[in-house]
């Protein structure tokens, strides 16, 4: 703490505050190292991809080309499968959290609230491979099987329910992803709902309002900016996600209407790719996937800090 | 007749008193669909998990491909080796970063640290390997267990880092200025008193992280790489739970499927065991505070 008095001038012996002086350097290199990483995050990703950058330019983010065979690469495809997916699971997590987290501030009996919200801690704490290979051997049969025939049965004159059912799809990425980032839009929202003051409540109590018109106007109204910055939170995770895409989205470079088709992520390219790269080129292709996905990841999560810092004035929204 | 909010009939106030109670109905249901695939992927996990996990599960090599058999005794073994080089990377540096955030940065530089800090939380974790592999793996020509513990290791610096600052705080400053006024060296103050004091809710900041770090796959892939023997030589890739989940699940072989079902299973209850100490450790801290 900055406010702490200096040691008295009486009792140190001299010569005796080198160790005191090393030790708050050593603590502050550690400190300092964070900003080293994401300088070095940053700079490695970019040396890596330098081949990359030069032979394709910027043509490289909107080339839907993806070839290592002929050594042409696109990013396109990507973006799209990245975007997608993790909109497509915003769609289905954000108002399914913000109604948990309104259930959960509002509604439930105390006794309720707490193995609720330990229950959604533990599917934040579900791995992500876990959660590929429940969709692989769980989700995506019955997705095959019901929800998608469904869909198409009833919804199939929309562009995005047409086409060839394999189950592996982007769907299946956008609900699994869904499921993944759920508990973190949950507790932020909560957290949010929580600040708002009582006071705004029981205002709107006292005109006569019914409880969803209390949420309505007092709770939602006054939270809508935080709840922005939840929601934004998500997308930023939602865009980093690997292992679970990877295994559900059908890996295949292509951009498609359809949400039954399968799709392919800036995250699981890597994945799936790193490995087998054969040329200079098509590693640092890849690298200059990871650079966009790190300078895309990074901007919506500096935002979603701005949106729920402001939110919440100086009391810091614990985001972890 | 038509409702209006300026003239509250019975008919528009039951109306109202529907329209909250279809609402409340609604979240309710909300609520059960969110921890829903909780209960789904548990059930999944101890049934198709359970069935498969046997005696050589835990003493088994894998077997070679189209042999029936074998078990993940490396990958669990690999597992707990990561995690052990994801403490020694990652806890000093966190917990001296937490220290100085504390104990001596001005209000405007941690602002800024700690800004860092949630912004190198949000990198996706699949960028670590990356990173991590054009740093240990290129320079040394090969896969290893070192770079595989590096990279989980630094993930788990902004994590580790920000705990300890809160529980730092939470030590009264009463307790420095009484050894500061007996000529303690300050940084004897804070190794000897505050940390101590603290100790707890940072042990607790570890475990929470290494919880969270436990089940990465993607950080591994480039790393770590995974390996189907024992690993007697950390400058050679290792074998990982989740790398060998992973591997197992999206081969064609039932078997395999079985046993990545079983090592799904092992991994989940590591990280339950995890979540569970952080629990009673944190439980502790609050009757005792």
């Amino acid at each position: 703490m900055s406010t702490l008095p200096s040691t008295p001038s009486v009792l140190p012996k001299p010569g005796s505050r080198a160790p005191d002086i090393a030790f708050k350097w050593i603590a502050a290199a550690a400190a300092g190292l964070i900003v080293v990483l994401i300088v070095m995050v940053g700079w490695q990703l970019y040396a890596g991809s330098r081949l990359a950058l030069a032979k394709f330019g910027p043509g490289f983010l909107w080339s839907s080309e993806w070839d290592p065979v002929l050594d042409k690469y696109g990013a396109l495809p990507f973006i799209f499968g990245t975007l997608v997916s993790s909109l497509l699971a915003l769609l289905i997590a954000v108002p399914l959290g913000v109604a948990t987290a309104l259930f959960l501030t509002e509604l439930a009996p105390l006794r309720l609230r707490q193995p609720i919200v330990m229950a959604i801690e533990m599917l934040a704490a579900v791995p992500s491979v876990i959660f590929g290979l429940w969709g692989i051997f769980v989700l995506i049969p019955w997705l095959r099987d019901y929800l998608f025939v469904w869909l198409k049965h009833y919804f199939g004159y929309l562009p995005l329910f047409q086409g060839p059912i394999y189950g592996v799809s982007m769907m299946a990425a956008g609900i699994i992803v869904a499921i993944m980032i759920l508990p973190i839009i949950t507790s932020i929202s909560r957290e949010i709902l929580r600040s708002v003051p009582n006071l705004q409540r029981e205002a709107a109590y006292a005109l006569g309002a019914t409880r969803w018109e209390v949420l309505k106007i007092a709770v939602l109204s006054y939270a809508r900016r935080g709840l922005f910055g939840a929601a934004v939170l998500g997308l930023g995770r939602a865009l980093g996600e690997t292992m679970a895409v990877t295994m559900v989205i059908g890996n295949r470079p292509q951009i498609s209407a359809s949400l039954f088709a399968p799709g392919y992520t800036l995250a699981s390219v890597i994945a799936n790719e790193f490995t087998e790269a054969t040329s200079d080129l098509y590693l640092n292709s890849l690298f200059e996937l990871g650079l966009v996905l790190l300078g895309v990841a990074i901007m919506v999560n500096i935002a979603a800090q701005i949106m729920l810092k402001s939110m919440t004035g100086s009391g810091p929204i614990k985001v972890n | 007749m038509a409702a209006s909010p300026y003239l509250p009939t019975e008919q528009f106030a039951r109306w109202r008193k529907f329209k909250s109670s279809a609402v409340t109905a609604v979240l309710v249901v909300c609520a059960l669909a969110v921890i829903a695939p909780l209960f789904l992927v548990i059930y999944f996990l101890l049934v198709h998990g359970a069935s498969s996990l046997d005696w050589n599960f835990f003493t088994q090599l894998p077997k070679p491909t189209g042999e029936v058999g074998g078990g993940m005794a490396n990958a669990i073994v690999g597992t707990i080796m990561l995690l052990a080089m994801a403490t020694v990377v990652g806890v000093p540096i966190g917990v001296l970063g937490g220290i100085y955030l504390a104990e001596y940065g001005s209000d405007r530089a941690n602002d800024w640290l700690r800004f860092a800090a949630d912004v190198l939380n949000g990198v996706p974790s699949i960028v670590w390997g990356m990173v991590v592999y054009l740093m240990l793996v290129v320079p040394f020509k090969t896969f290893s267990a070192y770079a595989g513990g590096v990279a989980l290791g630094l993930m788990m610096v902004p994590l580790v880092m920000r705990t300890t600052e809160e529980v730092l705080i939470l030590v009264p400053q009463s307790y420095r200025e009484a050894a500061l006024a007996l000529g303690v060296a300050r940084w004897k103050v804070i190794v000897v008193i505050v940390v101590r004091t603290a100790l707890k809710g940072i042990a607790t900041g570890v475990i929470v992280a290494l919880a969270r770090i436990a089940g990465e796959t993607a950080p591994l892939l480039f790393t770590a790489l995974g390996n189907n023997f024992w690993n007697h030589n950390l400058k050679e890739p290792i074998a990982a739970l989740p790398l060998q989940i992973f591997a197992y699940a999206i081969s064609p072989y039932d078997d395999w499927h079985r046993q990545a079902w079983a090592g799904a299973l092992v991994l989940m209850a590591l990280i339950l065991a995890l979540n569970i100490t952080v629990r009673v450790l944190s439980r502790d801290r609050n009757t005792t505070n």
